[in-house]
């Protein structure tokens, strides 16, 4: 149930007295309700969770599991057993 | 699709899994807390790639699973009420209550209606003024901040037919009492993601000091999962005990701050029965006396309702890691997702559910208790 989808912001409106947008899930559009997320604009990714914007998706975070592992490819290959933690 | 496809890259996992194999020297007892991680977790047989010793136990992450038998019998008693519109989130509907499931209200002629967003029962409420529209409000607090803002808006809006059953949960507590239970195996937690993105984690960190056990903060992909655990099981192999946040490209210390101020405004923290674990204090929500009028429980009496759970299923000791699902002597047999005896075979996210569509029943039962 705590399921949240990552989606794009397309288009952004007021309804009701509230900030909305319209998000788009890989081709797939749904409206969502931004209030949550003052910051959240259009091209930004957000996480949509019972159709609210719960969050903004860092994208310089969102990288961090990959150049991990490329450090740690890294410092296997000069000989270091285990490499780091995080 | 974007930020999910990524982390499903099988060499970078396989990647992980090997360095994991390399980090772990002896065998650890971890929890994954929320239900979509179980959900990932067996769906992508994670639990068979990890270093031998490594055991998984499954938490109670799941709101379906833990809402409290009587309030599913409430929910089925007031959608049966004439010229009632229930709404509810679809995985409620086939939960079973003591004697009948929403499903079979809505078979029976009840107005049962399956809502995406809670949004959604306020525009019914309006469209339908001479009808009760009643949401079930369950969830963790991932979709306290959804269930708050439709209630605040019902008020600002003045929506006079429209009301809320309320079971919310808190997942700390509940964290707490699987840590301060004597029968706990659990050595360290991976704590879920889309929790703490609303509400931060430093409540967190009294509970990682005070019990000693390590949290890591994780998502809900597989290499999210995978590098949660190898965080979690460096920090136990290094004698640590931290809060750390693995899913930071969402979650931050503070979570979702205007999130937080909406449920604080709406919301006030009470005592609540968790189904086969039973009360832990102070672990959920209900409305604030300012919204009272919208509190579906004091707006329908549908009287005291006492009710008792299927004496062969061990859901609560499935939800607090004590067993695994098949170790139920009901499990794929008495008990399947089309008869289920217990919430955990209902829910997607349920572990008994879980297991059972990845085909882990067909494996023999690790020994029984
Ligand atoms: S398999 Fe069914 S009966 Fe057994 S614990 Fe799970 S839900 Fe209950």
């Amino acid at each position: 149930m705590c399921l949240g989808v990552p989606g794009k912001v397309v288009e952004v409106f007021e309804e009701h007295g509230l900030r909305m947008a319209r998000v788009d899930f890989g081709g797939v559009t749904r409206r969502a309700c931004l209030e949550y997320m003052p910051d959240a604009g259009l091209g930004d990714y957000v996480i949509i969770h019972v159709g609210f914007a719960i969050s903004k998706v860092d994208e310089e975070e969102a990288r961090r599991v990959f150049e991990f592992l490329a450090e740690m490819g890294d410092l296997r290959e000069a000989g270091i057993p285990g490499g780091a933690t995080p | 699709m974007r930020f999910v496809d990524e982390y499903r890259d099988a060499d970078a996992a396989r990647a992980l899994v090997g360095l994991l194999a390399r980090r772990v020297t002896r065998p650890w007892t971890v929890m994954e807390v929320c239900g979509g991680q179980t959900h990932t977790i067996v769906k992508f047989g994670i639990d068979e790639l990890l270093a031998r010793g490594v055991e998984l136990v499954h938490g109670p992450g799941c709101p379906v699973c833990v809402t409290p038998l009587e309030l599913v019998d409430k929910a089925v008693a007031i959608a049966s009420t004439p010229g009632v519109i229930f709404c509810s989130f679809g995985d409620m509907l086939r939960v079973p209550g003591s004697s009948r499931d929403l499903l079979a209200v809505k078979a029976a002629g009840g107005d049962v209606r399956i809502v995406y967003s809670p949004m959604d029962c306020l525009k019914i409420a309006r469209e339908n003024p001479d009808r009760r529209v009643v949401f079930f409000a369950v969830g963790f607090e991932t979709t306290a901040p959804a269930n708050a803002m439709v209630v605040w808006q019902a008020r600002r809006l003045a929506v006079p037919n429209f009301s809320v059953l309320v079971s919310h949960v808190l997942v700390p507590p509940a964290m707490e009492a699987i840590l301060s239970s004597p029968a706990s195996r659990v050595q360290g937690f991976l704590a879920a993601g889309h929790v703490c993105t609303v509400m931060g984690y430093e409540e967190y960190e009294p509970l990682a000091e005070r019990y000693r056990a390590p949290i890591v903060v994780t998502g809900f992909e597989p290499l999210d999962i995978l590098q949660g655990l190898y965080m979690l099981l460096g920090q136990l192999e290094d004698g640590r005990c931290e809060v750390e946040n693995q899913y930071s490209r969402s979650v931050l210390r503070e979570g979702c701050l205007p999130a937080r101020r909406q449920i604080a405004e709406v919301f006030e923290v009470c005592d609540r029965k968790w189904r086969g674990i039973g009360e832990i204090p102070l672990s959920g929500y209900r409305l604030r006396p300012e919204y009272r009028a919208f509190d579906a429980e004091s707006l329908f009496d549908v009287g005291a309702i006492e009710v008792a759970e299927s004496p062969a299923c061990r859901a609560g000791e499935v939800l607090q890691g004590l067993i695994k699902p098949n170790q139920c002597e009901a499990f794929g047999t008495l008990c399947t997702p089309e008869r289920p005896l217990g919430a955990t075979m209902v829910s997607s996210e349920g572990a008994c559910a879980a297991y059972y569509h990845y085909g882990r029943f067909r494996e023999a039962a690790p020994s029984r208790r």
